[in-house]
């Protein structure tokens, strides 16, 4: 017994090593459960299934209420990279009816970071999307043959018409640019492109949910996290009420048929816009679905570019429409007063300038002067504002002066119509001419934007709002295409009044002059008893054969319609631009056309303009 | 009668309540760990339900307490008394195992009675530890004396190895945990020494062998570090059991000098593989301790030269035996277990896991039932071997603590149990429980933290299981009978 109590003191040693033993332990818990978030990241990966759940997009309806947009069932291939083995690539190529180079390139740009930043091997990724119902429960049969894939049920858009593709725009997979801008969209997530789809993505799109579901090692769904305390309903997105008034916007997409150009309708009182049509058109059915890739090339492919929306992209020679704004100038400057005569005999000759114009009586005052689209007069009236050195220092003050009266019209800047890609039109001002015509210029170089050519361009919106303002008498409101966001007030600046630097009595005599125009004036044709028509022609000079421009309003003394007609290549304003305004006027106030005017919409459908095979 | 009850009160009196209560919370944390990884998401919590494996473990914890009553109650020289009986009878039982055994994953362990299963091989441990503890308490056993040594360790061989053949390699790695007793009762320090040094020179040869040193691809790091352990390991052996100082600064000074220079002279002047010349440095060490024992008249330092042959000799061999004779599976299985293989489907799977599981507890954990890893199976085995993934993950790094402390506590009161028993063969007993206990923690535990590689044996206490905690509360229990007996013990005689 003593021989085994000389080793009693190895205790000590055993007892260390036990304690040894469990120091390392906890020195190791310690590094891994305090050390570092990895494990309980890679937990949560592990175990929680985050399931998006994708909010309804708003529809869109037109003033009326007819629904022109709305959602339909699609069903997108979703992939995981790490859970897909032995699948029979042949067979699933087969199934969706895609070929095995597609699947492989659609693979590389699935896992390449470049393209797809939000790449996990482990969590599902957009492979096909927007599959339709047939095809979908023709592949979900099969879908237990392809581990890895999964089916991610998503609503694509539908339209119930063929009309105002430019107003509604489309929607589609977000791109790299939209991911990086918004942290909200993930690869794969749709979004509005154009029209209003795009400005009002926001309201539209709602806000996603997310669902967290435990996840077994097997995969198998075990019901949700914590009995969904953590999860999110997605939010429905807003419906919208368009101003456009449907039946208006397929009159006027009938009538533009053949032809290039556009019609813009306005609400003065309000700045809706009743209708927006920019001509050649599509149909918005081919921007949905799968076919929207190829159908968008085609389209942007086509030499007549049906994808550009001429009424707010399309920067045009304003022609003699732009008088009514030279008279509102020279009236409120007091260079002109509505007896002011000036002599046209044929036109505006200065030297060897000569400026044509067309026969009429001369000298005549304002009010007939706008009737017969005089361009003598207004020549004069620039020349002797440019000129004149008690007023204005010098010609530059007179062109500053002349700008701003311009830009206070809603000229040459973006409007800010609630539509992507509206481009700002010209106002040339001082600066412009000091650099191309040296300092040395006077009105006489420049004459020839008193007639609405030259370098003055506008939109056809911005000729429809300078018909609103003048409609008005001196204000016009932001034009928008969106009524009404369901439960979200409207901007404010829909429903602001610009007011230009023009005086109510002022417009009384342009509106006077556009009156005249119709009743006995270059603009007859859209005289008619049940109201009384405002109009104003315009006949643009371009390289090729002149524009034909309309721009009116109607009823003069309660204007409930302002409308833009821009047919390029058209000839005289009153060959087409009278006809087709008043036909929309007549739609928009009567609510149906008469007999003669249908058959005369019928006509104006089926005349076609040839315009060559050149770009534009 | 009146004695009985006399004597039971007496049992009650000296019993030993701080490990009765540490076995009690144990089994209470195993209870909530078993409820915590049996417990599905999708149904209720009903863990009395004996459908479930809580309710189950309910009915083993219950019975273990009968078991643990019937053992105090006896008188302990039964368990002497009959030491050789039930370790023959044991050896049978585990010797028929395999023949009437179902085939669980595997494993031949396992044998059906009635609707139960129970593996014999949880059983023998108390039965091996009561029959040595007989053999070498018998006041003429020496452990110095090399055949009464050897039959000790045959006395465990021989159901080590029946458990082999049971295709259950973890429970019967379980016995060299006897080794330690061994050590205890007075086997030389050097034998643990000399295994703990193979099973490091091993592992670091195994482990470090493909990574270049240093940068320099042409010398193997493992090979390196094993060389110059062998040269720390054997000067460590000259300097506890030698007494002359001299020979070991020389050969450690040397040995330095000449690494550090080869290296230096290798990475800046003319690149070679060093480990040739540590080689030599090694031979050369054994050739100097070989002379040292022919001239000083030392078995000591033949034993030293021995142990670093030997070593060297395992290096070379350990190297040949991975890279010649082993199967490509089992090679890959060896490098899996220590990590230099990644394999997340198969063993490093379950590591990765179990790692996952405890890291995603953080201080105090999920809660209780709000682990998502264990309950989810993405722990393999998380309710018996992996049963510590639990702990980690509901009750984070407080109540992993708490449980290895519990442990701790649970070996270093049965240390001081067992000294101060007054006879060897009942403080050898003690040290075969406490031994093995350890052996347990320290293996499942570290297999779970991904520190000791994956051999499947029991948490005590903890994993779920009818056999093994029967099998742990007869090994605990007929100890604390033992100390509960002992000074009644001596007044008797």
């Amino acid at each position: 017994m003593e021989n085994d109590r000389q080793y009693s003191n190895r205790k000590y040693i055993i007892g260390s090593v036990a304690i040894l033993i469990v120091l390392i332990f906890l020195l190791r818990l310690f590094s891994l459960q305090l050390m570092s978030d990895d494990f309980k990241r890679n937990a949560d990966s592990n175990a929680f299934l985050k399931r998006i759940q994708f909010p309804a997009r708003g529809s869109i309806r037109d003033r009326v209420g007819k629904l022109l947009v709305y959602n339909q069932p699609a069903y997108d291939i979703m992939v995981v990279m790490s859970e897909m083995k032995d699948v029979d690539t042949l067979d699933l190529c087969n199934s969706l009816g895609i070929d095995r180079d597609w699947f492989d390139r659609r693979m590389v740009e699935i896992k390449d970071r470049n393209r797809n930043p939000g790449y996990s091997g482990y969590t599902q990724q957009l492979f096909m999307s927007q599959l339709s119902a047939e095809e979908f429960s023709m592949f979900q049969e099969k879908l237990f043959r392809f581990p890895g894939f999964y089916i991610q049920k998503r609503t694509i858009r539908q339209y119930n018409y063929s009309h105002a593709a430019h107003i509604l725009g489309d929607v589609g997979e977000v791109n790299l640019k939209d991911i990086e801008a918004d942290d909200y969209y993930q690869s794969g997530d749709y979004i509005g492109k154009q029209g209003v789809e795009r400005s009002y993505e926001r309201q539209l799109r709602g806000e996603k949910g997310v669902e967290i579901l435990l996840r077994d090692a097997n995969g198998r769904i075990k019901g949700n996290y914590q009995n969904g305390k953590f999860d999110r309903a997605p939010i429905p997105g807003r419906n919208l009420t368009l101003s456009i008034d449907l039946e208006l916007q397929a009159l006027g997409e009938r009538l533009m048929q053949g032809k290039l150009g556009s019609i813009v309708a306005i609400e003065p009182k309000t700045g809706e816009i009743l209708c927006m049509v920019s001509s050649p058109t599509y149909d918005p059915h081919n921007m949905v679905g799968r076919q929207r890739g190829r159908n968008h090339n085609m389209l942007s492919a086509d030499p007549m570019k049906p994808l550009l929306n001429r009424a707010i992209m399309g920067q045009y020679p304003p022609g003699s429409t732009f008088k009514t704004s030279q008279a509102l100038t020279f009236l409120e400057e007091g260079i002109i007063t509505p007896q002011t005569t000036y002599p046209c005999s044929g036109g505006f000759r200065f030297g060897r300038l000569k400026v044509g114009c067309h026969g009429h009586a001369s000298p005549i005052p304002l009010i007939p002067t706008i009737a017969t689209s005089c361009n003598g007069y207004f020549c004069w009236g620039l020349y002797y504002m440019l000129g004149n050195r008690k007023k204005y220092a010098t010609v530059q003050d007179a062109m500053t002066t002349w700008k701003d009266y311009m830009v206070s019209m809603g000229f040459g800047y973006p409007l800010n119509v609630d539509l992507p890609g509206e481009r700002r039109g010209m106002i040339p001002n001082a600066d412009f001419y000091d650099r191309h015509l040296g300092r040395s210029w006077n009105g006489l170089s420049v004459i020839s934007i008193a007639i609405g050519q030259g370098e003055v361009t506008l939109t056809p919106l911005q000729i429809a709002n300078l018909g609103a303002t003048i409609a008005n008498r001196g204000y016009y409101i932001t034009p928008h295409v969106v009524r009404e966001v369901q439960g979200e007030p409207l901007d404010t600046i829909y429903k602001t009044r610009h007011y230009t630097k023009v005086s109510h009595a002022n417009y009384e005599v342009v509106v006077a002059g556009m009156r005249q125009a119709v009743v006995g004036g270059t603009c007859h044709v859209a005289n008619n008893s049940w109201y009384e028509v405002c109009g104003k022609t315009g006949t643009a000079q371009n390289r090729g054969h002149d524009h034909s421009v309309f721009m009116g309003f109607a009823p003069k003394d309660d204007p409930q319609i302002a409308v833009a007609v821009y047919v390029e290549n058209g000839g005289w304003g009153a060959t087409y631009g009278v006809p087709i305004g008043a036909l929309i006027m007549e739609k928009f106030i009567r609510g149906t056309l008469s007999p003669e005017s249908e058959a005369k919409a019928e006509s104006f459908a089926n005349r076609t303009i040839n315009y060559g095979n050149d770009e534009r | 009668m009146a004695t009985t009850n006399d004597r039971k009160k007496g049992v009650f009196k000296s019993l030993d309540w701080p490990i009765i209560i540490i076995y009690i919370a144990l089994l209470g944390l195993g209870w909530m760990s078993v409820c915590g990884a049996s417990y599905d998401f999708d149904q209720g919590r009903n863990f009395f339900d004996f459908n479930t494996r809580s309710g189950m473990q309910i009915v083993w914890i219950g019975t273990s307490f009968l078991l643990a009553s019937l053992v105090l109650s006896v008188d302990e020289r039964i368990f002497d008394a009959f030491a050789y009986v039930l370790y023959i009878g044991f050896l049978l039982l585990l010797l028929a195992t395999p023949f009437l055994a179902h085939d669980i994953k595997g494993s031949l362990s396992w044998i059906k009675v009635g609707s139960f299963s129970i593996q014999p091989a949880e059983f023998a441990k108390f039965a091996t530890a009561l029959c040595v503890a007989k053999y070498m308490g018998s006041n003429d056993f020496n452990i110095q004396k090399w055949w009464q040594f050897a039959t000790a360790c045959a006395l465990i061989l021989v159901p080590m190895a029946l458990i082999i053949l049971q295709k259950e390699t973890g429970s019967a790695l379980v016995y060299l945990a006897f080794f330690l007793m061994f050590y205890r009762e007075g086997m030389p320090g050097s034998i643990l020494f000399a295994g703990v040094s193979a099973v490091i020179l091993f592992v670091v040869g195994v482990r470090f062998a493909e990574e270049p040193l240093w940068g320099m691809h042409i010398i193997s790091l493992g090979k390196f570090l094993v060389m110059l352990l062998i040269l720390i390991f054997t000067v460590a052996m000259m300097w506890v059991y030698t007494d002359r100082r001299s020979p070991v600064v020389r050969i450690l000074l040397n040995g330095t000098v000449l690494t550090l220079a080869a290296l230096l002279f290798s990475k800046y002047v003319i690149p070679f593989d060093i480990t040739w010349m540590q080689l030599v440095l090694c031979v050369g060490i054994v050739v100097y301790l070989v002379y040292l024992a022919f001239h000083h008249q030392m078995l000591r330092y033949a034993y030293i030269a021995l142990f670093a042959a030997g070593a060297l000799t395992l290096h070379y061999s350990a190297d040949h035996l991975l890279n010649h004779t082993l199967q490509a599976h089992q090679r890959t299985r060896i490098r899996v277990l220590l990590g230099m293989e990644d394999d997340p489907r198969g063993v490093g799977y379950n590591v990765i896991q179990a790692k996952i599981a405890i890291g995603s507890g953080g201080l105090r954990g999920k809660g209780f039932l709000n682990g998502t890893q264990t309950k989810l199976k993405y722990v393999p085995e998380q309710e018996t071997d992996f049963i510590f993934c639990t702990v980690g993950e509901e009750e984070g790094f407080l109540g992993c603590a708490v449980v290895l402390m519990l442990f701790l506590f649970l070996i270093l009161r049965l240390i001081h149990l067992a000294e101060r028993q007054p006879y060897a063969s009942a403080r050898i007993y003690g040290y075969c429980v406490l031994s093995i206990f350890l052996f347990h923690v320290f293996i499942n535990v570290g297999m779970v933290l991904g520190l000791t590689p994956v051999i499947g044996i029991p948490l005590p206490f903890f994993s779920y299981g009818g056999s093994s905690l029967w099998g742990f509360t007869l090994l605990l229990f007929i100890f604390l009978r033992m100390d509960a007996g002992r000074n009644r013990f001596i007044h008797n005689r």
